[in-house]
């Protein structure tokens, strides 16, 4: 058997030299320092790879186009099983490789692995992390809600008013007056036709020149022996990897990646923030303002970058040893707490209550579909426990029967009866009596009889909000004039759509006095608790149109 | 017969643990990556909003054993699309007044078939299939009968469901 084996192998080997090329590549001789510190290239190459692979199976059910981009998104997320796993590994994936690749230039920094013959290999470098901010800023339009949307707005602009050349950057990113579908189509066709093959040329050009310079030897490392690549340094890189996969598998499954509404262009009440790694840009920019604000926005960018690609000619001098490097180590302590300083302001000045509101489109939202009434049946739903003995389409303890199935052969009189004494509509029933109003029972009867196993998904999605301001609008029985999805009367305008018409302030200030802001009404003022009036306002504003 | 001695033994045995965690950790990672992959591939989308009846005509015209063409619009879900799209259906009613409605394609590569008065046969004109009003194969290369919708009569409202392939609906 083994000697077939070796047959096919000699054979093969004779054929295209694969054997050779393979031990060639492996038993590269490395110097005696080489160690765990000089991971980080391969743990980005092999992040790379995740992303090409990630992205291909996205846009196997994908659809570039403005038009279809976020419903092909949702139903990914929402319909496919796995899709949501693999949005997280291509997600999280482009943030974990940014990290990598600045930790990977840190350390041929630190160690000054740029110098004389490395030049080359560092400046490719250079272009190689430039690349992958570029999939950054691509990649953030493409799932077309209103974050993608409103943030490459700014990005545009930006690009517009570079020196010189800011109009045609504008005019090539398709963004001359309003983003729309040629930067989009643009931006696509950066983000899968243009940049991975560059990237791939890229990293072949970088990998070329680390073998034929060698890997940068520490001083000392002359009089040692040396190494060999294989396997005690691949065995680190695996191990490397392995933990950079573990950690991107782990933030894939347990932290959600938010969708947030299709890209609203008439939104103005919007405020944009970039991803976390261009945060620090975005408040360099707010250190400068007016005709200075091309400071911020270019110039000091494109200086940074230059500096980047310079430091090779920059810092001529002998190689000496890492912990000897006192002004690199100085210069990397300094950046990273200017980058840091930079990226907490800015974290800090996001405004907070805006993302308790958001509505998250990356799971079903039927119960955007429910009238206010079933919403409020879903708080009291959760208020009762409701779930604790009964089973909602096959999930939950089978106490009680699963509540899906009851609308087929109940009406809302039986139950409200039942909730009210069980044991009288069900002799033999353990469900203790509910302590609610009848209008508040009529509430939860109202959600029991619209509950299938189609839209069970509301009664885990409704955000707290939502159910929150249902309860307000039901108490204060804002439907005995209002419509909301098709439930309620004509006597007041129907409030679905109300985002589109009036501002989150005109609101608030219109239920303190109606008469102020729209005269002739006969809508009575509310004194809310703010509270109440923030959530009822928040609800308002996430229905549907 | 070679001696080894112990330092060589020593990293001859270390080599295979480096070794064993390459492959191994490798395996993990390919599979972690493949068989989320397959599943997202393989697996249908989650249910979708049950199939539901399409209203396709009134039935009070027929004529027994006389299958009449009506053309109807029905929602397909397509991915991430609800099309909705023009369909039709060879609707017949039988000597016993019991209604059935075919699929409008040939079951043998699925071209359009269309009704012969002459001769009181369904004609496949690509490859000559012939099928009777009830849906038999009469002759021609068509490996089974023709398909038939879900149907269900309210008042004079024929309303159609799923296409059951093989011919097998419930009426």
């Amino acid at each position: 058997m083994r000697r077939r084996w070796n047959g096919i192998n000699d054979w093969l080997d004779n054929r295209t030299g694969i054997r050779t090329a393979v031990r060639q590549f492996l038993y590269e001789e490395i110097p005696a320092s080489s160690g765990w510190h000089q991971v980080f290239g391969s743990v980005a190459i092999f992040l790379f790879l995740v992303q090409a692979f990630t992205g291909a199976l996205l846009a196997f059910n994908y659809a570039p186009t403005p038009g279809d981009a976020y419903n092909s998104l949702r139903y990914i997320l929402t319909e496919l099983t796995g899709g949501r796993l693999i949005r997280g590994l291509h997600h999280w994936g482009a943030s974990m490789m940014i990290v990598v690749v600045v930790l990977h230039m840190v350390q041929v920094f630190l160690y000054g692995a740029y110098k004389k013959p490395r030049e080359a290999t560092w400046m490719v470098g250079v272009v190689l992390l430039l690349v992958t901010l570029a999939y950054g800023l691509t990649g953030y339009l493409l799932p077309w809600d209103n974050r993608a949307y409103w943030g490459t707005v700014v990005t545009t602009q930006i690009a517009g008013q570079a020196p010189a050349v800011g109009p045609y950057l504008a005019r090539l990113l398709g963004g001359e007056g309003a983003v729309g579908v040629v930067t989009f189509a643009r931006f696509y066709g950066m983000h899968v036709l243009l940049l991975p093959p560059a990237t791939l040329l890229l990293i072949a050009i970088h990998v070329y020149l680390v073998r034929k310079h060698g890997v940068a030897p520490a001083p000392g490392d002359e009089q040692l022996p040396r190494k060999q690549f294989y396997p005690v340094q691949v065995f680190k890189d695996t191990v490397a990897i392995f933990i950079a996969f573990a950690i991107l598998f782990v933030m894939a499954v347990a932290v959600r990646v938010p969708l947030e509404q299709l890209a609203d262009p008439t939104d103005t009440a919007y405020i944009p923030r970039p991803e976390w790694y261009f945060l620090f840009l975005f408040q360099t920019l707010k250190l400068f303002s007016g005709p200075l604000e091309i400071v911020g926005s270019v110039v000091l960018p494109g200086l940074a970058v230059l500096a980047l690609i310079l430091v090779p000619f920059i810092d001529r001098a002998r190689m000496v040893r890492v912990t000897r490097r006192t002004t690199a180590i100085a210069f990397v302590g300094l950046a990273a707490i200017g980058w840091g300083g930079l990226t907490a302001a800015a974290v800090k000045s996001t405004p907070k209550e805006a993302s308790a509101t958001q509505v998250d489109y990356s799971a079903p939202t039927d119960w955007l579909q429910l009238s206010p009434e079933e919403m409020a049946g879903i708080g009291y739903f959760r208020k009762e426990n409701c779930a604790s003995c009964h089973v909602i389409g096959g999930r939950g303890t089978a106490i009680g029967p699963d509540l899906t199935q009851t609308a087929i052969h109940k009406d809302a009189a039986w139950m409200i009866a039942h909730f009210k004494r069980p044991s009288v509509m069900r002799p033999g029933s353990s469900m203790p009596p509910i302590q609610l109003s009848d209008a508040q029972l009529n509430a939860l009867a109202s959600f029991l009889l619209k509950l299938n196993e189609k839209n069970a998904t509301a009664l885990d999605n409704a955000p707290d909000f939502a159910v929150a301001g249902a309860l307000v609008y039901q108490a204060n029985r804002c439907g005995a004039c209002h419509l909301v999805n098709g439930g309620g009367m004509r006597i007041g305008p129907p409030l679905n759509g109300l985002a589109k018409r009036q501002s989150r302030n005109w609101v608030l200030e219109h239920f303190k006095n109606p008469q102020a802001l729209s005269p002739g009404s006969i809508m009575p003022p509310y004194r809310l608790p703010q509270g109440d009036l923030e959530n009822l306002t928040s609800y308002l504003f996430a229905l549907p149109d | 017969m070679q001696t080894v001695s112990p330092q060589d033994a020593k990293a001859a045995s270390r080599r295979h643990f480096f070794v064993g965690v390459i492959y191994g950790l490798w395996g993990l990672i390919a599979a972690a990556l493949s068989l989320p992959a397959l599943i997202y591939l393989l697996f249908p989308p989650k249910a979708r909003k049950p199939e539901e009846w399409v209203l396709v005509g009134d039935i009070t015209r027929l004529t027994p054993n006389s299958p009449v063409e009506m053309t109807f619009r029905k929602n397909r879900v397509d991915g991430w699309k609800v099309t909705s799209e023009r369909s039709t259906a060879w609707v017949v009613k039988d000597a016993a007044d019991r209604i059935t409605a075919f699929g409008p394609q040939c079951t043998h590569l699925g071209c359009a078939y269309h009704w012969d008065d002459a001769k009181d046969e369904f004609l496949c004109p690509c490859h000559n299939s012939l099928f009777a009003a009830d849906g038999r194969v009469i002759s021609g290369p068509a490996p089974r009968p023709l398909d038939r919708y879900e149907t269900k009569v309210e008042g004079t409202k024929l309303m159609i469901g799923r296409l059951h392939i093989g011919g097998e609906g419930k009426s």
